[in-house]
């Protein structure tokens, strides 16, 4: 396959970043994305020029280190990660557009590779359960209804990508935070801390800029762990009660 | 002077596990250990290098007991560490199935999987920690799969006969990697930790024999930085990578143990690598990893491959009577189930026999039309449905309708730094936990163990061993840039970079990081000779050498420069790769994961030499060949030092595995 | 904004139940318009309940749009760089809330001049006549454009607006998701037809 490339350049955070359009050759179909970007790089290289800087790790789906934003959409066209995508995607001839995360939260570091912090300031913010080490009752001590631990799981798959934030429109992590939440404050084990955590968290969401929600659904289309909207909706149920609680 | 030889030094010896019956070791090292006041605690830096399971457990918990932890790692952010990849499962031995499990059957069978290569001692202790690792995990909220009573389900995994592998889906790893991570990020937030991400270690200070800090570069400034502890602890995972292609993340490097092993650190057993029968295989050049599909899928699957060599027609076309099912012929009785080496080991044969399928030859069937007719369609898409979907979204190929096609790949390391009972290096001072070191797995790691042993170590054996080396050597002068050791680890780091991104030559980091990798599968992969790993010896240093020579890093060091990170990390693994292939050559038995064809049984299959070879081996760093001349701290080399470890059975009698 | 939204749907529910009563004549209708005006007597005087509502009605409409301007404003800074590769995004009735709530804010503006205070009224406004001054709006080109265009923004506001504020009130779950969408597109297509009616059936000669 023969591809048009416009990819996203920035020399780093302070600087002005453009499009800049590279043709790739010999592309296989069983190629994943990602590795069609190895070979830009490699020709890149030998041609003296600085290879395009993207984030990525496992290439497995799992470590939510890849964040392209292709095409306009988080993640490319299939509904899974940048590193999961295959070039079969697309069709010989094709241009594709490769952008990174776009937030005020998430500045860019070098071409399409962003600075996610946010994201773990929030989690230091609350989305834990405290139980130092060695402090543990037996596991089987608490049961926890099949349901409530199928829930916990549904929304614990969370990989943090950030795809929520780069597909909103308003640049929201309303999905991301929601998802924690969501897992631990339906467990027994993270009851006790279940209203300081959801205020501390979303209180930690809007410091650190992200946009404001207004339900476009977009988040939970593009996430590739298929954290579903409503999860939001139970956010903001956790957050009135909580309000109301720690107020009365 | 080349890795060809070496001597064979002093036997080294783990000091710190107490004598006495093998349950109680691990009280009685409690015991004996001396203690630090919690008062004094917070006087106390560590270092912790890497944030998997071993190290995000190992930094909250010693924030917790009041350390001040200064935490790394290259990843963009703590909760990316590998270990996140891992699907199957964690073994504990709770019983709760009541079907026999016990701390001493985890221990039995995991002295045994690990083929009698590992320590008694420290293998006990696993399976006595392995149990207050549940409870742990499940205060933090790791939602493990649950019946409908609302208690936790377990299953069985990696051939043993007790259901003890607790999971969460398919994603074991991740959950309970989020647990660590979240604990890690509540000290973070009590500013008891500092978290210092996209920050990778290139270096170990050691100041007057003891590790006090190390060399790292801020991945986004490329800023050398100097950070300087009391302890440190190397929790920087396996080397896989060496290989090129494995499972590994594409990051995972052998940088930090590397480094630490050239100031004097024993690197233990590095020949000892795990490879996975199930992976999907390679499907061209521009390959940059393997992916890993759950071995489960032997439970049910049927493994095949064509009669005749060189038969290229779709599988379907291929009558059952033209058909070999070779686990099933070779091994009888295990059929597909034999363990994962012996998988491994006869899918390369095939292979090289020219039987294999699909591109390059180098595959072979996995094949579920047997089970869905058996057990239905739906049946199978309820148990594996997952996995045929990650696999066809890789393959684009529907394995209800065509059979999966899977390979072995390289996918852990059971070799690593040497460390005592404590979990401490032959640095004073320098701890390494996890697959980082080499202490539990000996030549063959069981399934599930892993995570295990990431976490036994990280939450609960570091965590109380570091305490008596702390007490013991409460506070060393404070070290500062300005002490020569410092500046010599500086300058040799700096020199390191400025000459990557001063030769200018016309191959790419990836370039040479293939061809290493192909030559190291080749020689010291599956199959291992004499011949082939001299031959790999004798061609590593000339690589190098091209290395040195012909290397292209774009871009300068004070920026984000990804190619300079890889080129980096492709240096430490080209004088790894020499060793790994001495340590090969000069075990000349077969044991676990390591495959001598010198040394097998009639029927082909793995002998172990007990009365020779029963130690691990641990190797001291003496200088290797090769490295570019004007380089600080790279002297000519001179032959690695072999320190031997005897192992002895007290418990577990050597027995030769036999599953035909 | 999902409290004041609400709030104003709950009205618009009450406004397009008695625009209906049009349909049975001015006598009728003029009578409901009068009642509006002793609504709440004995108890209250005469046009108190009803600038209870409208002062009400102020607040809410104001706090509405307060909240929205804060939240766009916060919405724009939080992507300050748009994306190159632009490409539409959401369901119609989402992506046209800023402009379909503008649309609206201008629409009852002109919509209490004309048969309010009558200031911008097509021929006689007469107090206390609603009908006649009902028919004479929508007997003019430019008052059924504006009035229809601006109950297909309502529509559209309404189907994203209410799903939206039960999910921020916390409402929202996996299983009533079915529901609540029902219930949001029943009343956008409720309040829509129901305002569009009038005019139509002026248009048309029913109402006259």
């Amino acid at each position: 396959m023969r591809l048009n490339l416009r990819v996203w350049r920035q020399k780093n955070g302070g600087s002005e970043g453009a499009m800049a359009t590279y043709a790739v050759d010999g592309i296989s179909p069983d190629m994943s994305f990602l590795e069609m970007l190895d070979t830009l790089n490699e020709d890149l290289i030998l041609r003296g020029e600085d290879p395009v800087a993207f984030d990525h790790d496992c290439r497995e789906g799992i470590c939510g280190a890849c964040s392209l934003v292709i095409n306009g959409d988080a993640h490319g066209p299939e509904r899974t990660t940048t590193c999961q995508l295959h070039m079969r995607s697309f069709r010989d001839g094709d241009t594709i557009d490769v952008e990174p995360w776009r937030a005020s939260a998430f500045p860019v570091v070098k071409d399409l590779v962003v600075d996610r912090s946010a994201f773990d300031r929030v989690i230091q913010a609350g989305g834990y359960i405290t139980a130092t080490t060695g402090s543990a009752p037996e596991a089987h001590a608490t049961p926890v209804p099949k349901a409530d631990a199928d829930s916990a799981f549904e929304h614990a798959e969370c990989i943090g990508c950030g795809a929520c934030v780069a597909a909103c429109p308003n640049g929201s992590a309303m999905l991301f935070t929601s998802a924690k939440i969501n897992h631990l404050n339906v467990l027994p084990q993270g009851s006790p801390e279940r209203e300081t955590r959801v205020l501390d968290m979303v209180a930690q969401m809007d410091a650190e800029g992200f946009g404001g929600c207004t339900l476009t659904g977009e988040c939970a289309t593009a996430c590739p762990k298929g954290i579903p909207l409503p999860s939001i909706a139970a956010m903001n149920r956790e957050w009135l009660r909580a309000r109301r609680k720690v107020k009365g | 002077m080349s890795y060809l030889d070496y001597v064979t030094g002093e036997p080294v010896a783990d000091d710190k596990a107490p004598a006495g019956p093998v349950a109680e070791r691990w009280d009685t090292r409690r015991f004996q250990a001396k203690l630090v006041n919690p008062a004094n605690r917070r006087k106390h830096r560590i270092i912790v290098v890497g944030t998997g399971l071993a190290g995000g457990s190992a930094g909250a918990t010693l924030a917790e007991q009041g350390y001040q932890v200064v935490q790394f790692c290259f990843q963009d952010s703590p909760r990316r560490a590998h270990s996140i990849a891992a699907q199957g499962g964690i073994n504990a031995a709770k019983n709760y199935r009541n079907d026999g499990d016990s701390i001493h059957r985890l221990f039995y069978d995991t002295v045994k999987g690990g083929d009698f290569r590992a320590r008694e001692s420290n293998v006990h202790r696993l399976a006595q920690i392995s149990v207050e690792i549940i409870d742990q995990c499940v205060a933090q909220g790791v939602p493990f799969a649950r019946e409908y009573g609302g208690l936790l389900d377990t299953r069985s995994f990696g051939g043993v006969q007790v259901s003890r592998t607790f999971y969460a889906r398919g994603q074991t790893g991740q959950q309970l990697l989020l647990g660590a991570y979240q604990a890690l990020s509540r000290q973070i937030a009590a500013g008891n930790v500092e978290m210092h991400a996209r920050t990778e270690m290139l270096d170990l200070i050691v100041v007057d024999g003891r590790a006090r800090g190390i060399v790292a570069r801020d991945l986004i400034t490329g800023e050398i930085s100097t950070h300087y502890a009391d302890a440190v602890v190397l929790a920087s995972g396996g080397y896989g990578n060496v290989f090129y292609l494995s499972t590994n993340a594409m990051n995972s490097n052998a940088t930090a143990v590397w480094r630490a092993h050239r100031r004097g650190a024993y690197f233990a057993n590095p020949c000892f690598t795990q490879i996975h029968p199930t992976c999907i295989p390679r499907t061209g050049d521009h390959q940059s990893k393997l992916t890993l599909m759950s071995e489960s899928l032997r439970n049910d699957g049927r493994i095949w491959v064509p009669k005749a060599q060189g038969d290229t027609r779709p599988a379907a076309d291929i009558p059952e009577d033209e058909r070999d099912y070779y686990l099933e012929r070779i091994y009888p009785s295990f059929g597909n189930l034999v363990p994962r080496d012996i998988a491994s080991r006869a899918a390369k044969n095939v292979c090289d026999e020219g039987r294999g399928v699909g591109p390059g030859g180098q595959g072979v069937y996995l094949d579920f039309a047997d089970a869905i007719r058996r057990m239905g369609r739906k049946a199978v898409e309820e148990k594996y449905g997952n996995l045929f979907d990650m696999y066809e979204r890789i393959t684009a190929e529907n394995p209800y309708e065509v059979p999966m096609r899977i390979y072995p790949a390289v996918h852990y390391t059971m070799g690593g730094l040497w460390v005592d009972y404590d979990l401490q290096t032959t640095i004073p001072g320098l701890f390494a936990i996890g697959e980082a070191n080499f202490s539990d797995h000996g030549a063959n790691r069981l399934g599930a163990s892993a995570l295990m042993q990431g976490l036994a170590d990280g939450y609960f054996v570091l965590p109380a061993t570091i305490n008596d080396y702390l007490a013991r050597h409460p506070h060393g002068e404070p070290v500062t840039d300005d002490h020569p050791a410092v500046q010599d680890v500086l300058a040799e780091t700096e020199d390191r970079l400025h000459l990557l991104l001063s030769v200018d030559g016309d191959r790419t980091p990836d370039s040479f990081h293939r061809e290493l990798g192909e030559l190291m599968w080749e020689y010291c992969g599956m199959a291992r000779t004499e011949e082939g790993l001299t031959k790999a010896l004798r061609r590593i240093p000339e690589i190098r050498e091209e290395f040195w020579r012909r290397i292209k890093v774009p871009g300068t060091g004070q920026e984000f420069n990804q190619s300079l990170e890889k080129a980096n990390r492709i240096v430490d693994y080209l004088e790894l790769a020499e060793l790994m292939c001495l340590d090969a050559l000069h075990r000349a038995e077969s044991c676990g994961g390591h495959f001598r064809e010198e040394s097998q049984t009639p029927d082909g299959e793995a002998a172990r030499r007990d009365e020779e070879f029963a130690y691990a081996a641990a190797w001291e760093f003496r200088g290797s060949g090769g490295r570019p001349p004007g380089v600080h701290g790279t002297p000519d080399g001179a032959a690695p030092v072999l320190h031997k470890e005897d192992l002895t059975f007290e418990y577990v009698h050597p027995t030769q595995r036999s599953y035909a | 904004m999902a409290v004041s939204g609400l709030i104003m749907l709950g009205y618009l529910v009450a406004h397009v139940a008695g625009n209906l009563k049009v349909f049975f004549g001015p006598e009728e209708f003029n009578a409901y318009g009068h009642w509006l005006r002793v609504m709440g007597a004995p108890v209250l005087h005469h046009h108190w309940a009803l600038w209870i509502v409208r002062i009400v009605l102020l607040a809410v409409v104001v706090a509405h749009a307060v909240s929205a301007y804060q939240l766009s404003r916060r919405d724009l800074k939080a992507r300050p760089t748009a994306y190159v590769h632009r490409r539409k995004r959401a369901s119609y009735a989402t992506r046209t809330m800023r402009w379909g709530g503008i649309i609206l804010g201008l629409f009852i503006v002109w919509h209490l001049l004309d048969l309010t205070t009558g200031t911008l009224h097509p021929g006689g406004f007469e107090e206390g006549k609603p009908y006649q001054n009902v028919v004479d709006t929508f007997s003019t080109w430019y008052g059924n454009v504006v009035y229809i265009v601006a109950m297909l923004a309502l529509g559209l506001h309404v189907r994203h607006g209410f799903w939206s504020a039960a999910q921020t009130l916390g409402v929202g779950n996996a299983r009533r998701e079915r529901l609540l969408k029902l219930l949001a597109n029943t009343l956008a297509l409720v309040l829509t037809a129901g305002f569009v009616s009038v005019p139509v059936a002026v248009m048309t000669g029913v109402v006259s």
